[in-house]
């Protein structure tokens, strides 16, 4: 069991609370994970990575045990930690302001 | 009795705002998707329950929101939970994909950027949501960077009209200072296949087949920031506005100039008159009488404020050129807010109302056409737009 935690925004438009535990077939990875996500909470879609692209949306980091992964290889296998549901995999918001 | 609903979008959410048609008593909802920017909301023609609204932000993307009971709950179209991942609707209700493919002739992939060379189409957000006038289901977008979208399935998915941008002068479209977007979209009653569209900073479009095929309606038009005052395209149009009687009549408020075509937008003349500047966004016409139209003068394109700290509503009954300043009610003195383009309506009551935001997070509203004026609410964060809906 993957455990995930959304940003603010994302859980309300998700209508989620918490984190959210996903179930992962194969390696775990940043795409294994955004794509269980996504097919679960398909108004997620667009909302983390472009559509197209599939890319990281520029504004949005992604961390775990204590590490920014944001410009990892998505399909490198994440901690292990991660995969084992020790540690959540985190979706973070850029904080902007002054 | 008949009630108004008016749909404000903010900086940081959704309002609606609901009064009887004496509208004295307004009732205040939301804020809605609280935190987003919501650029746009419109209700349906043919469904006033059926509303549609673009929720965006700087982190997240695009979303569009869809309620099918006037406002109380809303719906991400295909988008909701699932539970079953093999078999869930596809949430495509946010994916807004340019169309590349052969099929449209020319598939452009670039226009001029700010620093004179050709920049890649990348879509950014949704500015202007607007309800088909004979099916609920089905509603175009016009989006940043500029190009015109539709759904025929309650927004569920969206394809380009890819031959506004195909037709052959998209290399030459550029940003405006707030982006490249398509703002206004003008729908025909009278003609299901003509549309009208504008975009900062190219221009106005005509459709006549329903979106098929699209030329430059900007003769007469002069802008002196560009090389070529009277170029086809590159003028920055900030809104359009028609009467549905009269649908071949367009007013336009351009970044400086208020202008007028009598002929479909063929052929344009600039109506400002006496105004005290021509420089503003908002445009409409009164609900009634289609040679009375409304604008906001607004200093100039370096003070987004109204001239004097005055904010003053200017009423033309004879289609432009003449102007008479409506100030009743409005703040006279130090007030130094803006009314962004779709920030104006009107609804469709006997005694035809008025109503604006602006940025400082006032709805201004008159029962009676204009002649006075109160503020509905005053505290809501910077209104993007408004919209109003007339209920039987």
């Amino acid at each position: 069991m993957i455990r995930v935690v959304l940003p603010y925004h994302l859980r309300t438009l998700a209508r989620v609370g918490g984190e959210v535990k996903l179930d992962v077939n194969g390696v775990v990875t940043q795409r294994s994970v955004l794509d269980a996500l996504e097919a679960s909470y398909p108004v997620l879609r667009g909302t983390i990575r472009d559509h197209v692209t599939e890319q990281r949306r520029p504004f949005l980091r992604f961390f775990a045990c204590e590490q920014d992964l944001s410009h990892e290889p998505p399909d490198a296998p994440l901690p292990e930690a991660v995969a084992s549901g020790a540690e959540p995999f985190l979706v973070v918001g850029a904080i902007a302001g002054g | 009795m008949s009630s108004v609903r008016v749909l404000v979008g903010t900086r940081k959410g959704a309002f609606i705002l609901t009064s009887d048609g004496k509208r004295k008593r307004w009732k205040v909802s939301g804020p809605y998707f609280a935190g987003w920017e919501i650029y746009h909301m419109k209700g349906s023609p043919a469904d006033p329950n059926r509303l549609y609204a673009s929720q965006t932000s700087g982190w997240f993307g695009q979303i569009i929101q869809r309620s099918s009971d006037g406002g109380k709950t809303w719906e991400t179209p295909g988008g909701g939970m699932t539970t079953a991942p093999g078999g869930m609707p596809r949430g495509e209700s946010n994916k807004f994909v340019y169309d590349t493919t052969p099929e449209t002739g020319k598939p452009l992939t670039t226009h001029q950027f700010y620093d004179g060379t050709q920049h890649p189409w990348e879509f950014k957000r949704v500015w202007h949501l607007e309800p088909s006038l004979t099916d609920p289901d089905s509603v175009y977008a016009g989006v940043e960077d500029a190009a015109l979208f539709c759904s025929a399935d309650g927004g569920k998915t969206w394809q380009e009209l890819a031959g506004l941008r195909g037709h052959g002068t998209g290399p030459k479209w550029q940003p405006g200072a707030g982006g490249m977007g398509l703002h206004t979209i003008l729908l025909d009653p009278s003609d299901p296949g003509r549309i009208f569209i504008a975009i900062s900073a190219a221009g106005a479009f005509r459709t006549d087949d329903a979106g098929k095929t699209w030329k430059p309606i900007n003769r007469g038009l002069k802008s002196q920031y560009l090389p070529d005052p009277n170029a086809e395209v590159g003028h920055c149009v900030h809104h359009m506005a028609m009467h549905g009687s009269r649908p071949s009549v367009l007013f336009m408020q351009k970044h400086w100039d208020v202008m007028r075509s009598d002929d479909a937008g063929d052929s344009w003349q600039e109506v400002s008159g006496n105004l005290p500047t021509d420089f503003g966004f908002a445009i409409d016409v009164h609900a009634h009488e289609p040679d009375t139209i409304y604008v906001v003068p607004i200093k100039s394109d370096s003070e987004h404020y109204p001239p004097k700290g005055k904010l003053r509503v200017y009423r033309s009954r004879t289609g432009g050129n003449e102007w008479e300043a409506l100030t009743k009610g409005l703040p006279q003195r130090k007030c130094y807010v803006n009314v962004l383009r779709d920030a104006m309506a009107v609804d469709s009551l006997d005694s035809c109302g008025v109503y604006f935001g602006t940025t400082g997070g006032q709805v201004f509203a008159s029962a009676d056409a204009g002649d006075t004026w109160a503020p509905i609410v005053r505290y809501l964060p910077a209104v993007l737009s408004v919209e109003v809906q007339t209920l039987p």
